[in-house]
């Protein structure tokens, strides 16, 4: 019954059964990779331009990327990718450059056309050779990564202390992760301004104006990057930062991340549709191409199946959590990320007013930590029974962390006690990091003396979640009421996710969604997808990642 | 009612307790400052029980004492339950009674509010608090159209569905987007609609005032802690009252 390594299962599941629940998860997300293959995203083709160096805006506010993209569109349309037409124009000589071809193509003053013949040949080997040069830069950063790590020191312990800064101004940030990292934090996540995600643009430049936190920008990615170089620097221990792929352009965001050294990105298959209403198929092909970039970029993604959570009930639906779990992982090592890059999302989330709901916790937890034993699980905290008691919610935290010291969690979101009241104030970051801190120290290794009894409550819960995700899947997997489509969109209508009903003909982003032709490129998708030059070199940086 | 002090173990000791933080470094001085401010608060004797330097140049502070305030609950506002609670048969039979129809929900987060958790725990079959939400209800055709609906979605969305009742929860409060939305709403509904057709406007959220549906141009405010059985019960009540008037 060996689960991995020859290790006997804590819990008395059958390895047959996690295979099963993984060949379920391929069978159904198979017929989803496939769509994404056959199908680009205006963000798709916008993430290629700037992986080939375009950047900047006009003086509207409007990227150049969307003022190319969009003028290749209404010209050619966007089934064929923009490369080949906007090489060709420059091969043409109608700009010197991406950004002058952009400012002309603005104006009007540039017709696009699909090349044919040699001109094809032509623009596909210059368009190539420019987006290469992006891939490259995000090489060089997952290089500068491994050298600063090796030279000042990793975070000393897992799991990692994850805290989050939110104010909508970046210079303000800056100085509060800073402060939040010599207090501990060994992961800054800058929480994004609410509605970013429904934006179909990335803003440009320093933002400091946003609603319940900062826009994700290329300019404030890098400023807050270098800060936290300084404070890495500091401190002897790299500080990682996390910023969000999601919503309507959540390949360009995986891109400027990839650029700018980002170490982690939440990302994850279904939240754009199920919680902001972003078409099915608009998601699934900027997933991809997104998970492509952070593989390459030796970003780890951050899943968001905690979600699901605050909205379906924590116990009923443990077996989302599971399903939706699997579905990531499959979707993630399709588009090349590996097991330590897998943050794997769930929460602590059950109505404490429920019998053995630490019981239930454990059992959720420790199935995740059993089914993926090399990811490093993102463990979150509770939000939805957080009452304004702020001692009731200090007390619910505590008990979250030992379920995180119990099940090797790679990252811990920090509770707050003040979650629902305000946006954490100075002292409750300090308190909860106490929090933190006193369970690590006083229960940290607790996992060695605990060992579930195999008929106990435990085990016998775990076993069940775990059956109720293969009989979700499989559910899922003969769902054909749309006949034709793969049947996960059909379940995704269905409301089988966090009880929301997305069709796959619904939703935003959808008039950015085309068929990809029978004459499609793009340069970035072919590099990405084709084998590593450097393959050696990488999976040794790969293995050291790892172990860590 | 007669006049009444803080309790802590006995009575009239008037013993409260209080944390905040000082921005400055943990010190005797701070200690003293700390004090002086729970002094200024009222606090006297003021019992500095717990100090900690938080960060660089921060002290936070636990502190215990007792105030000489007297506070007369006479005096004090608030929005009392002006309408009957219902369970979901009794509601469901009201509206059959009055309107002949099913009685119509329009509800959604508008503005750039995401959060759902408020929209959802009313009107998701789920509910909230052992009661289940408004879908459960079946008189009631509850439309939720989910999060970060624009005002103008919202009235054309509650003019197509011909909706008696509009629901708008609002959770996130930077720079009180909540009572600038909510304000946003009210207006467009009142020139969408003439007066007498409007349907109903409700708002809900964790830091709304329920005494400000007036200055909001709304029919009613909930807070905090309000359960599905209360809204469905406070729409019946008004509007199978409005008809029968």
């Amino acid at each position: 019954m060996a689960l991995t390594r020859n290790k006997q299962s804590q819990l008395g599941i059958d390895s047959a059964d996690v295979r099963r629940a993984r060949t379920l998860a391929r069978q159904v997300g198979k017929p989803i990779v496939d769509l994404a293959t056959q199908h680009t995203t205006v963000s798709v083709e916008r993430a290629t331009l700037r992986l080939a160096g375009l950047g900047g805006a006009d003086p509207d506010g409007t990227p150049w990327v969307n003022r190319l993209a969009d003028a290749v569109r209404a010209d050619v349309g966007l089934e064929h990718g923009v490369s080949l037409p906007v090489w060709d124009a420059l091969l043409r000589g109608e700009g010197d450059d991406l950004l002058t071809l952009a400012q002309k193509a603005a104006a009007g003053s540039v017709t696009f056309r699909l090349p044919e013949g040699k001109d094809a040949t032509r623009a596909r080997t210059a368009s190539r050779k420019a987006v290469a040069a992006g891939i490259k830069q995000i090489d060089r950063q997952r290089a500068a990564r491994e050298k600063m790590i090796a030279k000042v020191g990793d975070a000393p312990s897992k799991p990692w202390i994850y805290l989050i800064v939110a104010t909508g101004d970046i210079h303000e940030d800056i100085p509060q992760a800073q402060a939040a990292a010599r207090e501990g934090a060994d992961v800054i996540a800058v929480i994004r301004s609410t509605g970013q995600s429904l934006l179909d643009f990335v803003p440009e430049g320093a933002t400091r104006e946003g609603f319940a936190g900062t826009y994700a920008t290329q300019e404030n990615f890098r400023l807050m990057r270098a800060a936290l170089d300084e404070t890495s620097k500091e401190l002897g221990r790299y500080v990682r930062l996390t910023n969000y792929a999601s919503g309507l352009c959540m390949p360009e965001i995986a891109t400027l991340a990839g650029l700018e050294r980002l170490d982690m990105m939440l990302n994850d298959s279904m939240y754009g549709i199920l919680f902001r209403d972003i078409n099915p198929i608009r998601t699934f092909v900027d997933q991809r191409f997104s998970r492509q970039i952070h593989a390459r970029a030796g970003i780890i993604i951050n899943t968001g199946e905690d979600n699901y959570l605050t909205t379906a009930d924590a116990v009923e639906a443990a077996h989302t959590v599971t399903t939706s779990q699997l579905l990531n992982e499959y979707f993630a090592k399709e588009a090349g990320l590996e097991d330590w890059q897998l943050g794997l999302g769930h929460a602590f989330e059950i109505d404490p007013e429920v019998p053995d709901s630490f019981r239930l916790e454990l059992a959720h937890a420790m199935l995740a930590r059993e089914l993926f034993p090399d990811a490093p699980l993102k463990w979150m905290p509770p939000t939805r029974h957080m009452t304004g008691d702020i001692f009731k919610g200090y007390l619910l935290d505590g008990f979250f962390n030992l379920v995180g010291a119990m099940t090797g969690q790679g990252i811990l979101l920090v509770g707050m006690m003040t979650e629902a009241v305000v946006t954490p104030w100075i002292s409750d970051r300090d308190l909860a990091l106490q929090n933190v801190r006193y369970v690590m120290n006083a229960a940290g290794n607790l996992h060695e003396d605990f060992h579930p009894s195999p008929d106990g409550f435990i085990a016998t819960r775990a076993r069940e979640v775990l059956g109720l995700a293969v009989g979700l899947m499989e559910e899922i997997k003969a769902d054909r009421s749309v006949p034709g489509q793969p049947p996960l969109l059909s379940a995704i209508a269905d409301g089988t996710f966090g009880l929301m009903k997305r069709p796959a003909d619904k939703g935003r982003g959808l008039d950015g969604v085309a068929r990809k032709s029978a004459d499609y490129y793009n340069p970035a998708t072919k590099i990405l997808e084709s084998p590593l030059v450097d393959e050696r070199a990488l999976r040794v940086s790969r293995d050291r990642g790892a172990k860590r | 009612m007669s006049l009444i002090r803080p309790y802590g173990d006995t009575t009239g000791d008037g013993m409260v307790q209080l944390s905040f933080t000082l921005p400055i470094a943990h010190s005797k001085v701070a200690e003293g400052a700390a004090v002086q401010l729970a002094n200024k608060m009222g606090m006297d004797p003021a019992l500095v029980v717990h100090s900690k330097a938080m960060g660089e140049g921060f002290t936070f502070f636990v502190v215990y004492g007792r105030v000489n305030h007297l506070v007369d609950p006479s005096t004090v506002e608030v929005v009392e339950r002006d309408y009957p609670l219902l369970t979901p048969k009794e509601a469901n039979a009201a509206i059959k009674r009055s309107l002949r129809r099913r009685l119509v929900v329009v509800g959604g987060c508008i503005g750039t509010d995401a959060h759902t958790v408020g929209i959802d725990a009313i009107l998701n079959i789920k509910g909230f608090a052992g009661e289940k939400g408004l879908e459960y209800y079946r008189e009631l055709k509850v439309v939720n159209l989910g999060a970060q609906v624009s005002v103008p979605q919202l009235v054309e969305a509650a003019r197509e569905e011909k909706a008696d009742a509009v629901l708008v929860s609002q959770v996130v409060t930077q720079r009180d987007a909540h009572l600038l939305n909510t304000r946003e709403m009210s207006a467009a509904f009142r020139e969408a609609y003439p007066a007498a057709k409007r349907p109903l406007l409700v708002v809900g959220g964790p830091r709304f005032d329920e005494t400000m549906a007036g200055e909001l141009g709304v029919d009613r405010v909930f807070t905090r802690g309000t359960t599905p059985g209360e809204v469905a019960s406070y729409i019946v009540h008004r509007l199978t009252n409005r008809t029968a008037s």
